[in-house]
């Protein structure tokens, strides 16, 4: 029981940990908590949907789709509700993203209704298997494992060692001192929003397959996502990975013991790392010198 | 080399620059000299076309090797060949040395070219190559300062502007840093340098602009603004005889004298 627990809890962390790495890319580059960040994902979903339901596309196909989808649903969003705000504040911004998420849920509901969905990926989450006796393993967890290791080393790749990865960690660092060294800036945020919307979408596939699909299915989630983030530090992805895992943990086995607290024991221990470590488990502090 | 004609930069209400024009020549350093708020940083600021775009000069031109630049993106700017060492070096502080040079090469594709000035680099400052893998955020303020100069080199500049290379260093390191410059001059990079530091900044420069209020109230070479009454007075802190004997009130007195001199334009 409790190597299915945790099998289960690494999993869906991995999920919220794939959703927290979204919000960070797009909090590190905007300096804004994207609320909108959910329904974008969820926005998403529907495509790859639709996708599947009329088109009957094989699977694969529409995830690729969507995906593209997802990156051009990203850059059109940061075009056209962030960019034209002239010189805001961070309370703006947020009220910006909570305009997109409104938007995007209306339309959702409009296009697809409110009923709720079933999404199926290849990865069902009923097969099951048991490679060692009391550990039982879902191919929704084995997709989710894969998926989520291809990203980060694809991710990590991407930051690490090429030029583009490398000006847009710049350009999240000090917008100006980018802007000198000739990145063009709007383009990296583009990028980001680009980058962090696929992220987003791969999430929400997973949420959507193990759960059902409708307008409201990424608010929980995203909650979650958030919180993991904030446990992270809300700057390094490593760090939003390993918070997002802790949360998935921690609700897992207090799920397990107590199934009617298992929404507020993640957020409980949230409440309390930040009471002791306010900046996060993962936050990197450097003194700014004259 | 550069040619800067009748700017006049706005925030807002405030105009900041006053319709300042100066040429910089070709292989020179040229120090641009004044007090906080004089407009020098929003000088360099206006060059590279990094202000705000509604605070961005609607007066002027700027030409640089004869071509208007004014019109024209902070990107396509480092391309031509103007790099720009911001106060308060802002280096990146989560990537590391390295990535912060290889940053300064942005524009360039070059891969043979970037390694050589990236050993140019390292020559002219040893101490980075030891700290390659550091994380820049680690670095003290004259290794940061280093680095955001070795960072500005990076894009083969042919002018080099640096503003206030040594706020918040030790006078040792200053002239170190300052030494620096001068060798980089020397290699052939023209260098436009904005300091507060006047003593430091006329014993290497080849043409000194001193600025006031947005305006440029005296350009000249550095010996004769050495020997200038009123620079020495306002800006190198040396009273001359007859002052000394004089009290606060003579000085107060003076200083409007000062006020009321003939500005060029």
């Amino acid at each position: 029981m409790i190597g299915q627990l945790v099998v289960e809890g690494l999993a869906i962390g991995a999920c919220y940990g794939l959703l927290a790495i979204a919000v960070v890319i797009i909090y590190k580059t905007s300096e804004v908590v994207n609320f909108a960040q959910g329904e974008m994902a969820m926005f998403s979903t529907f495509v790859a949907y639709h996708i599947l339901l009329h088109y009957h596309y094989p699977f694969w196909l529409a995830f690729i789709i969507t995906m593209v989808f997802a990156i051009l649903l990203g850059v059109a969003i940061e075009f056209v509700f962030l960019r034209p705000a002239k010189e805001p504040t961070a309370l703006g911004l947020i009220v910006l993203t909570l305009g997109a998420e409104m938007l995007l849920m209306g339309l959702a509901g409009w296009k697809w209704g409110a009923e709720q969905k079933y999404f199926e990926i290849p990865m069902a989450y009923n097969v099951t298997h048991e490679p060692i006796k009391g550990i039982i393993i879902s191919d929704w967890a084995i997709g989710v494992f894969v998926v989520a290791a291809v990203l980060m080393t694809l991710l990590y790749l991407f930051f690490r060692y090429t030029r583009l990865g490398v000006a847009m960690k710049a350009t999240q660092q000090n917008k100006n001192a980018a802007k000198i060294m000739g990145v063009r800036v709007e383009r990296m945020f583009s990028l980001a929003w680009g980058l962090s919307s696929l992220m987003g979408a791969v999430a929400a596939m997973f949420f959507a397959s193990r759960a059902t699909l409708d307008t409201n299915f990424m608010m929980e989630p995203f909650l979650r996502a958030f919180a993991a983030a904030v446990l992270g530090g809300l700057m390094s992805i490593p760090g939003v990975l390993i918070g997002g895992e802790l949360l998935g943990l921690i609700e897992n086995f207090f799920g397990y013991v107590w199934p009617e607290w298992k929404p507020i024991v993640a957020f409980l221990v949230i409440v309390i790392v930040l009471c002791v470590r306010p900046s996060g488990l993962f936050a990197k502090h450097y003194v700014k010198k004259v | 080399m550069l040619q800067i004609k009748n700017i006049e930069t706005w925030y807002d209400l405030i105009r900041a620059l006053h319709g300042i024009s100066f040429e910089v020549r070709e292989g020179q350093i040229v120090a641009l000299l004044g007090s906080n708020g004089a407009g020098k940083t929003t000088t360099l600021k206006s060059i590279m076309q990094i202000l705000e775009d509604d605070d961005q000069p609607e007066k002027g031109s700027i030409e640089f090797l004869g071509k208007r630049i004014d019109t024209k993106d902070t990107e396509e700017i480092v391309r031509m060949g103007i790099s720009y060492v911001p106060e308060g070096r802002e280096v990146f502080p989560e990537l590391t040395v390295l990535e912060n040079i290889q940053m300064g090469a942005y524009t360039r594709r070059d891969k043979e070219g970037i390694k050589a000035d990236m050993e140019m680099v390292f020559r002219h400052f040893p101490i980075l190559r030891e700290r390659k893998g550091q994380d820049a955020g680690y670095l003290s303020g004259g290794e940061q300062q280093m680095l955001a100069i070795g960072r500005a080199l990076m894009s083969r500049p042919k002018l080099l502007m640096l503003d206030e290379p040594s706020l918040g260093l030790s006078p040792l390191l200053t002239k170190q840093i300052f030494n620096i410059i001068r060798d980089i001059n020397q290699e052939g990079v023209t260098v436009l340098l904005v300091e507060q530091n006047v003593n430091m900044a006329l014993k290497y420069a080849d043409f000194a602009l001193l600025m006031e209020n947005g305006r440029i109230v005296r350009a000249d070479t550095p010996e004769a603004l050495l020997e200038d009454e009123d620079v020495k007075r306002f800006y190198l802190g040396i009273d001359t005889d007859e002052e000394r004997e004089a009290d606060g009130y003579r000085k107060a007195k003076s200083s409007k004298r000062y006020r009321r001199k003939v500005r060029f334009r």
